[in-house]
């Protein structure tokens, strides 16, 4: 065997007269770093293979733990660092793509804090949210031009399928098999206690969630798993997913080891084997076979489920976006690069796509020229952290926001990025029996609804500040944004002015 | 009578609440203090049963009929009459661990540091309103409460 | 250099006050004169106007310009846009008088006009659509022609100024109408543009708004998807044209469009019987972005009528009072008493609920 050139990331530091042996880490690091030896009666921990995710440090009920960056220092180099030599490290070991869980966290400009909120003052007022009425209601869907009435002022216009939420925040697309049975059930249970949706990814439904179809949007993606008639009808909407903001143009790949009895029987597959997504669906290499596709999940569907169709935010995001809207999607969604994933190439993942800042901007300007905006809703995700990221991108031009990372960070995700091992602690990205019966659906499903509750509660604080009761009235309303710190250039795709104008 | 019950499926098998319970029955009371200088060492007088991913935690019933209670050749064993709480009195036990024989549920250990007593759950009825083990479950898989709630 | 209208968004607080005669009766401009004076406290000198219906029975049926030019090159360029566009039957300044107040007046023009037959074959348009699209190119294209009345048998008369000053200067009390609105303007920073002065108008449209509208770029971006150019930045500009697209375009009925602009809250929407609940939600669901969201009353005038809205919660005044065949609708009830004593009925309307006054049958026009 050959020398490993990998080294620790991390250093657990325990604080030995704090540190009672009780062996709680022990038993809780799915990494097997903490080891209990009976000689000495003491607890070593091997470094090697922590995460940094938090669990012992969290479980401890000395607090005798803390977990740093290891001292291990290379040669100061600003073109040569240290994760870049410890990656080519890895690939000359193993010969084989770098993996990453979660979204890219590598430091490019994030212009949602590049943004300001304005606020009334004296000319018109603010509008106090506990005195008067606040309306976060936002309904989804295709939208005719106009409506129109007969003589006695009844309502002539057919309406297409809409979906009602009582706030501009959905849970994006995690499926089951990337994420656990429990984190779904816990989705679910949110997304019913706060009027939203929440979203199967691809791995299909399992029959027990079937019942909280009116929050559920049911995904269809390259690889079809889980896909029939009975689970297309199961939920309020359809999902097309085309692409994902962390690996736009990549597809997808889930472990054999991960598909259990229960992943098989969702996803349709058998035990045991890889559930791997095409790149492309294959039945869609242009764009009137997008449309073929919608309208044949509308026929499958009697026309009353709206159908989504998610794209990765890439350069050409507005020309594909205009495309959808004219291929009949109800909603378009696009997901910008910062935006989370089970697993994807490193390389990938950091290294394509856009803001979702910049191509939110492009797309409800490109579809206002084009007239059409008001027919779709526009939906986005990639990284949507706080409820004033969702008020700017309601300003942008946003219907509305997925959140996935924000969503598994309420769960108990430390963003250790290593969901691809299968050997979550929190019991969010694994199949493991017993790291799944970590995750309560019963407190984690609070936990959601406690963040949804939040963030609306601080939606509705930013608007009455604006002087505005309806967030109707936010959506595109740029004016309501200044740019600080951002070049000519930014300003004018963002569709703002800077701050001082 | 409100009791301790188990939900294994959300057991995470941490034994935290054999940690806390142990803590609960100390003379300090103090987690470290308890574990680090207390000659007599910390007792818990639950139990996690474990073979992962089951795991769940075990301590006494509070039995209406107690065979316990029963079984005691000193009287120490008792049933509190309002409470319903079975606690066994360590002044007039004498440890000859009969009550360790019959219990159905093998929820009563052996504390042998200093005096021989008979150790078990009282739910921490002297301390608290909840008991230790329920108030530091990391995952509510313990529940104090009545029977059926 | 200050920038104004158009360069930037100006807020701005107001009073307003309409006055009209339901049986189409004509009276002179004295009145709305009198009304908006009072209310003197609430405007600053830098803006007032006046919307009049019925005022050139001579020239009914054709299209009366009124023009602002900043020089003589402004006007050879538009209206040589015009001659290529519209026959114009007839032309002049429009007659005003020296009023100490008012100073640096642009030159004043108006013209009577009607589309040219072949222009419009050509553009496959309507009258009306015709003329608000060349009236839209102008405002946009020709720098110093700005064109701030186009309707028929109606006019639109402002300046900067008190409103009280530029109705003497324009001599209303010379002109009979049926229908008077009138603006006196509180701009909280303008250079004083003749152009941004209110009403705003679009063919028989005329707005005048108290308020600022918090909704307004949400409003502004909706409606330019449909041709609409917000060249003011205004409020008012942004409501007019919504009047325009929902009432003119989408042929919806007045008291529909009021549900559209000040809409019902969702928790009110809920307690509506199935049918009118359904009605409103969609009209909820595909209009949201025409919602006008923040304190704002208006009076809007056109070929019938008018018709006062307050924002949904009523964040800013609005009186009405009936005597006989008189509507009145002001910002403060003291300017409806100064002209008409003892009304017959005063009340404050509720906010999203329209007062609505229609030129009675026989005196349609």
């Amino acid at each position: 065997m050959s020398l490993n050139f990998n080294v620790p990331e991390f250093m657990v530091e325990r604080n030995e007269d704090r540190c009672i042996q009780c062996e709680v880490c022990v038993r809780q690091c799915a990494n097997e770093v903490h080891t209990y030896d009976e000689e000495d009666n003491k607890v070593y921990a091997d470094e090697t293979n922590c995460v940094n995710c938090h669990r012992c440090v969290l479980m401890c009920p000395t607090r005798a733990l803390s977990i740093k960056k290891h001292s291990l220092e290379f040669r100061e180099n600003a073109n040569w660092t240290a994760s870049a030599m410890n990656e080519i490290y890895k690939q000359a070991q193993t010969g084989g793509i770098l993996l990453s869980g979660m979204g890219n966290p590598k430091p490019y400009p994030i212009y949602w804090d590049r943004m300001l909120l304005n606020a009334s003052q004296v000319t018109n007022p603010s509008i106090d949210p506990l005195r008067e009425p606040m309306e976060t209601k936002v309904i989804l869907g295709r939208k005719p031009e106009k409506v129109t009435f007969d003589e006695d002022g009844n309502m002539t216009t057919k309406m297409p399928p809409q979906i009602e939420l009582s706030t501009p925040i959905l849970f994006s697309a995690m499926s089951f098999g990337s994420i656990s049975k429990n984190a779904h059930a816990s989705l679910a249970r949110a997304a019913r206690e706060t009027g939203t949706l929440y979203n199967t990814g691809e791995g299909g439904l399992n029959k027990e969630f079937y019942e909280f179809g009116k929050n559920t949007i049911v995904q269809v993606a390259s690889g079809r798993f889980g896909v029939h008639k009975e689970y297309l009808n199961a939920g309020a909407a359809i999902e097309i997913k085309i692409g994902q903001g962390a690996k736009p143009g990549i597809g997808g790949h889930l472990p054999g080891e991960k598909v259990g009895e229960e992943v098989s029987a969702t996803r349709m597959i058998p035990e045991g084997s890889d559930a791997i997504s095409p790149a492309p669906h294959h039945d869609i290499y242009s764009i009137e076979d997008l449309r073929q596709l919608i309208y044949s999940l509308k026929e499958a569907t009697d026309y009353k489920k709206p159908v989504f169709v998610k794209i990765a935010a890439v350069h050409n995001a507005p020309a594909i976006a205009s495309g959808i809207a004219r291929a009949g999607a109800d909603v378009i969604v696009m997901d910008g690069y910062r935006g989370g994933t089970g697993a994807a190439p490193t390389r990938v993942r950091d290294n394509v796509g856009i803001p979702i800042e910049l191509a939110l901007a492009a797309v409800d300007q490109r579809l206002r020229e084009e007239g059409i905006r008001n027919e779709v809703s526009l939906l986005v995700a990639g990284s949507v952290r706080n409820s004033a990221d969702v008020v700017k991108a309601v300003a942008l031009g946003a219907d509305a926001v997925y959140i996935g990372s924000a969503a598994v960070i309420a769960m108990g995700c430390h963003m250790c990025q290593k969901c691809y091992t299968g050997k979550c602690n929190w019991g969010i990205a694994t199949q493991r029996e017993d790291l799944v019966k970590r995750l309560n659906p019963e407190i984690v499903s609070t936990r959601l609804a406690n963040l949804i509750r939040a963030w609306t509660h601080e939606i509705k604080e930013m608007l009455g500040g604006m002087g505005i009761n309806a967030i109707d009235s936010l959506r595109g309303n740029r004016l309501m944004l200044r740019g600080i710190g951002l070049s000519e250039k930014e300003l004018e795709i963002l569709g703002i002015n800077h701050a001082g104008e | 009578m409100k009791r301790v019950y188990a939900n294994e499926t959300y057991c995470v098998g941490c034994k935290l609440c054999e940690i806390h319970c142990a803590v609960a029955h100390s003379e300090s009371k103090d987690i470290i203090k308890a574990y680090k200088k207390e000659k007599i060492k910390p007792m818990p007088r639950i139990v996690v049963e474990d073979d992962m991913p089951i795991s769940f935690a075990l301590q006494c019933r509070h039995c209406e009929d107690a065979p316990c209670i029963k079984a005691c050749i000193t009287g120490a064993m008792q049933k509190g009459e309002q409470t319903g709480i079975v606690t066994n009195e360590e002044n007039r036990c004498v440890g000859c661990w009969t009550c360790i024989l019959v219990c159905p549920f093998g929820a009563i250990v052996r504390n042998e540091q200093g005096k021989k007593v008979a150790a078990k759950c009282d739910l921490c009825a002297e301390i608290e309103d909840t008991p230790a083990c329920v108030k530091n479950c990391p995952n509510e898989a313990l529940k104090y409460e009545e029977e059926g709630e | 250099m200050l920038k104004k209208e158009g360069q930037i968004r100006i807020p701005s607080g107001c009073a307003i006050s309409g006055i009209m005669n339901r049986k189409g009766e004509r009276f002179s401009g004295e009145d709305i004169i009198a009304s908006i004076a009072l209310m003197h406290e609430r405007s600053n000198g830098l803006g007032g106007g006046f919307a009049a219906y019925g005022i050139y029975p001579e020239y009914k049926d054709l299209f009366a310009l009124h023009v602002f030019y900043d020089d003589v090159e402004a006007k050879i360029r538009a209206e040589d846009f015009l001659n290529t566009h519209f026959d114009i039957e007839s032309s002049g300044k429009i007659p005003t008088t020296k009023v100490s107040a008012i100073t640096k007046s642009p030159m004043i023009w108006r013209y009577f006009i009607k589309p040219r037959k072949f222009k419009l074959i050509e553009s496959e348009l309507n009258e009306e659509e015709f003329t608000a699209r060349c009236v839209i190119k102008i405002n946009t294209y020709f720098d110093g022609a700005f064109i701030f009345s186009s309707g028929k048998n109606m006019g639109a008369f402002k300046g900067v100024g008190y409103p009280e000053d530029i109705g003497e200067f324009y001599m209303l009390d010379t002109y009979k109408a049926h229908l008077w609105t009138a603006h006196g303007r509180f701009p909280t920073n303008t250079p004083g543009w003749w152009g941004g002065a209110h009403p705003f108008t679009l063919l028989d449209w005329s707005i005048v708004h108290n308020g600022e509208i918090s909704s307004y770029d949400a409003n502004r971006r909706y409606v330019e998807m449909y041709g609409y150019k917000c060249n003011l930045q205004t409020d008012t500009e942004a409501i007019t044209y919504l009047f325009d697209l929902l009432n003119r375009k989408h042929h919806m009925p007045l008291e529909t469009v009021v549900k559209v602009l000040a809409a019902p809250m969702w928790q009110d929407i809920e307690k509506e019987a199935p049918e009118q609940a359904k009605k409103l939600k969609a009209l909820r669901a595909v209009y949201a972005s025409a919602l006008i969201n923040g304190p704002f009353s208006i009076i809007l005038g056109f070929k019938n009528g008018m018709l006062a809205l307050n924002d949904r919660i009523k964040l800013r005044s609005l009186v009405a009072a009936e005597k006989g065949e008189m509507l009145y609708v002001a910002s403060e009830e003291s300017a409806i008493r100064v002209v008409c004593q003892n009304p017959d009925k005063v009340w404050t309307p509720k906010g999203g609920e329209p007062v609505i006054g229609l030129l009675n049958e026989e005196a349609k026009v």
